[in-house]
């Protein structure tokens, strides 16, 4: 291996307000190494990322870049070093042009005259874009590209600035499987030109299939480190959570009837879904698994009255659903929908978490004559209901939602839906962006209620997910159902050759 | 070690910090920039500490405050009520045809004061209600509704008086309008009642949720739509309230009533500290904004400078209230 390292941290350790959030990291990536950097939400490898992209500022210990002593004071301090900083929530102007986009900083310009050399900006542009695979003009606006495309743009961005040292935030959570392939094979010529990358991911499958190294942090502690062949997955997750969890998923103790909850018959929506039937029973947990853009949002989305359909029927507890009832009508009816978009549409994030959670379930609290609300019936809801999801005891009641993990958001979100009492709950990709110790308590309070009677319908990306969790899973593809397993049935090859896209029909 | 420097400069920082940052967080941050406005300007400005300044500091105070209630409220759904300075006028030269002997055809029956004062909350009410309507059915900006509105109601106001103001308005109604008292015990119970529905109905509720997150809340059921248009109506309504009162202080119905006061309303309420940008509101803060704004107006006013300063000064401290507000928010951004 070569001498000189990437990058090498010695005895980093910041605090927030007394806090300690970092204590004495120290490790090193080799030059053009690439490290799986894991551990739970809170363990603090975001702080430790932005102080390497010169973010924030250590309180102790220093940094080695490529053999020289590396103490950014700025972000800009950082592209100038080599380093980038690829975050999840992805840092493009959707109103300009790709082009635009990576030339930002430093726009080519005609001779000294402050006009823009048009076709200088083109011709490297599309240089870069050849690099990162992506055949699109470089004039193209950055809103018309999709999620995995956006994400060759940051990556060429990081190109132009000649980056030594590319950091990946959770680059995949909203890429469909075929992109997230493109992104891993340009990664992988990435580690071939000798670019050192840190990989951030909960998905230790792509960990294992992309990384050399790796680095589990926990309570901002480095609790193991080696090379990636070291440690096997269950090893890997003892680490990160600090007890070897012996199942990824909980027991089930109830079990399915077949008395139907939710019944859908040929519902459809012109190029959205295509005569969908199925029912949900009451105990049972059903899993729709897809492809990004098969449709299972959307479908989703029309049974809690947020899009329309055009043709179809809906039943619940054996009642027609009007087709113009709204999410209000569809909630008194017993429906619940955990969205995809927790950040948008499942919280109100500055509001306090007692607020979020109290939302969906305000009018069992107001009493007559006034209809004003029992504060003292709210409080015992909101303290019940906060003790049944585990939600961190850390934070009070009156902190604003936004403080807290993924995995802590989402438990407030299933809270508040949790105290309507709903009959069937529809999930969307509920464990998206949450940490393995957090998605084990999700898991158990989504199997917990349809213990209680009431059925899950339940849409993941993630083929294990849906083996561990359903009693049955339904395959979406091209708008259409394409498969229908009970768990007798379940294999990862079939669901999936079920997902894939077919030739087009005549 | 190059970066154990900055831990030590911060320790020397964190008392003030902790204590700024309180201050800026207190519910009683306004009242308390008001008092240290009063001791700091109030012994310069002849005739500031005497009982008739603080009765008029008063009267001209309590109208704005419920002018201010209903802004508020519209603020806290994220939306802009520009509107209400129209809806005063309207309301004004609404209530006066009524109650006046020639126009208004009640003669000096004694129901002529209350039908005057309901037709003028009906009118008020009327138009916030258009306004929530064509937010929340039509979904147009607040701020293009509300100044439609503004400018149709204050023309129509204009044209149905001729642009005369309507005088011989009964003596019982400026009796009962430009008392202090009256007004004041109705100004404490308009702000009760907000208080009471902002904090402990379900519809209060409601109106923080959709301010923070429409999308968010028409998922978990909360009817937003119906919740935008009572907030309007409830502006309309509480501008019609304080209409009553300055038309009862003017002795006149005027199409031009309060023309002036719509950058008070808003300067007021967000020096309060409620969000331009919704979810965040408090009848504390406005009612501490309202009373921040009229010192300065009052002590200026005192010192008899032009309104052209007075206007440069008051626009300075929206300025300042606009810094601080955004302070505010990035410190609450930021919990330790």
């Amino acid at each position: 291996m070569n001498t000189i390292s990437a990058i090498e941290f010695s005895g980093i350790s910041k605090s927030f307000a007394g806090v300690p959030v970092l204590r004495g990291i120290s490790f090193k990536l080799g030059a053009g190494r690439t490290l799986g950097l894991v551990g739970e939400n809170g363990a603090g490898k975001s702080t430790l990322m932005n102080i390497l992209g010169g973010n924030l500022l250590p309180d102790t210990g220093g940094m080695v870049l490529g053999g020289t002593p590396y103490t950014p004071q700025d972000p800009t301090d950082a592209a100038r070093a080599g380093v980038a900083f690829i975050h999840q929530e992805l840092n493009l102007f959707a109103n300009l042009s790709i082009a635009e986009n990576l030339f930002l900083a430093a726009l080519p310009r005609m001779g000294s005259m402050p006009w823009i050399d048009r076709r200088a900006l083109h011709d490297r542009t599309a240089t870069l874009l050849g690099q990162v695979g992506l055949a699109i003009a470089p004039e193209t606006l950055v809103e018309q590209l999709s999620a995995g495309e956006r994400q060759l743009v940051e990556i060429a961005r990081a190109l132009a600035l000649e980056a030594r040292l590319i950091i990946l935030d959770e680059p995949t959570t909203s890429l469909s499987v075929r992109e997230t392939e493109t992104l891993f094979s340009l990664l992988r010529r990435l580690q071939a030109r000798g670019i050192a990358l840190i990989y951030i991911s909960h998905l230790l499958e792509h960990v294992r299939q992309l990384c050399h190294d790796l680095v589990v942090l926990r309570d901002g502690e480095v609790v193991a480190q080696g090379p990636i062949e070291a440690y096997d997955t269950p090893a890997i997750i003892s680490a990160m959570v600090g007890r070897s969890l012996t199942r990824l998923y909980p027991e089930r103790r109830g079990a399915s009837t077949t008395v139907p909850l939710l019944e859908v018959r040929s519902l459809t929506q012109l190029h959205i879904v295509r005569d969908i039937s199925f029912t949900v029973h009451r105990g049972e947990v059903l899993g729709i698994f897809g492809l990004m853009g098969a449709g299972r949002s959307e479908l989703a989305r029309i049974l809690f009255g947020l899009d329309s359909a055009q043709y179809g029927e809906v039943r619940m507890r054996e009642k027609v659903i009007n087709r113009r009832e709204g999410p209000r009508e569809r909630m008194e009816r017993g429906l619940a929908f955990l969205t995809e978009d927790r950040r948008h549409e499942g919280l109100c994030l500055e509001a306090s978490i007692a607020d979020n959670l109290a939302l969906v379930s305000l009018r069992e609290h107001a009493r007559t004559p006034l209809r004003l609300l029992d504060r003292n019936t709210w409080q015992q809801a909101i303290s019940t209901i906060r003790a049944a999801v585990r939600l961190t005891a850390k934070v009070s009641d009156a902190q604003s939602v936004q403080t807290l993990s993924g995995g802590n958001q989402q438990k407030v979100i299933l809270g508040k839906w949790l105290l309507a009492k709903p009959e069937v709950l529809i999930l969307d990709e509920p464990t998206r962006g949450v940490d393995v110790g957090a998605r084990f308590e999700l898991y158990q309070l989504i199997l917990d209620l349809a213990d209680r009677g009431a059925g899950v319908l339940m849409i993941s990306s993630e083929i294990e997910e849906l083996t561990g969790l359903c009693d049955r899973i339904l395959v979406m593809s091209q708008g259409e159902i394409r498969g229908n397993f009970p768990r007798t049935e379940f294999s990862r090859e079939r669901l999936l050759v079920a997902a894939l896209p077919r030739e087009a029909h005549a | 070690m190059p970066s154990s420097r900055p831990s030590k400069e911060t320790a020397g920082l964190i008392l003030p910090g902790v204590l700024f940052r309180r201050a800026l967080g207190s519910d009683y941050f306004v009242l308390g920039l008001c008092v240290i406005y009063a001791l700091a300007v109030g012994p310069f400005t002849p005739g500031f500490f005497t009982p008739e300044n603080a009765a008029n500091l008063l009267s001209t105070a309590l109208p704005l405050l419920l002018v201010a209630l209903g802004q508020m409220i519209v603020l806290i759904t994220g939306g802009i009520d520009l509107s209400v300075t129209s809806i005063i006028g309207l309301c004004s030269v609404t209530g006066a045809m009524v109650m006046n002997p020639e126009s208004g055809g009640l003669g000096g029956d004694m129901l002529t004061v209350p039908a005057g004062c309901i037709a003028m909350l009906l009118v008020g009410m009327l138009v916030g209600t258009a306004n929530g309507f064509a937010v929340a059915r039509c979904r147009m900006p607040p701020f293009i509704v509300t100044l439609a509105t503004m400018m149709g109601v204050g023309g129509f106001a204009v044209w149905l008086t001729q642009s005369k103001a309507i005088n011989q308005l009964p003596p019982a109604f400026n009796a009962l309008g430009g008392h202090t008292g009256i007004a004041l015990a109705i100004t404490a119970l308009a702000a009760g009642c907000v208080q009471v529905m902002l904090n402990r109905s379900v519809f209060g509720r409601w109106l923080y949720a959709t301010g923070h997150n429409p999308r968010t809340a028409h998922i978990s059921g909360v009817p937003v739509g119906g919740v935008l248009i009572a907030a309007y109506a409830c502006s309309g309504m509480l501008a019609a309230l304080a209409s009553v009162f300055y038309t009862g202080q003017a002795e006149t119905g005027s199409p031009v009533l309060g023309q002036r006061i719509l950058l008070d309303v808003i300067g007021a309420v967000v020096i309060g500290g409620t969000s331009l940008s919704g979810g965040r509101g408090k009848v504390l803060w406005t009612i501490f904004g309202v009373l921040f704004l009229k010192l300065i107006d009052n002590t200026l006013n005192l010192l008899s400078l032009s309104i052209f300063t007075l206007t440069i000064v008051k626009g300075a401290v929206i300025l300042l209230a606009a810094v601080l507000d955004a302070w505010r928010i990035r410190v609450a951004g930021h919990p330790a």
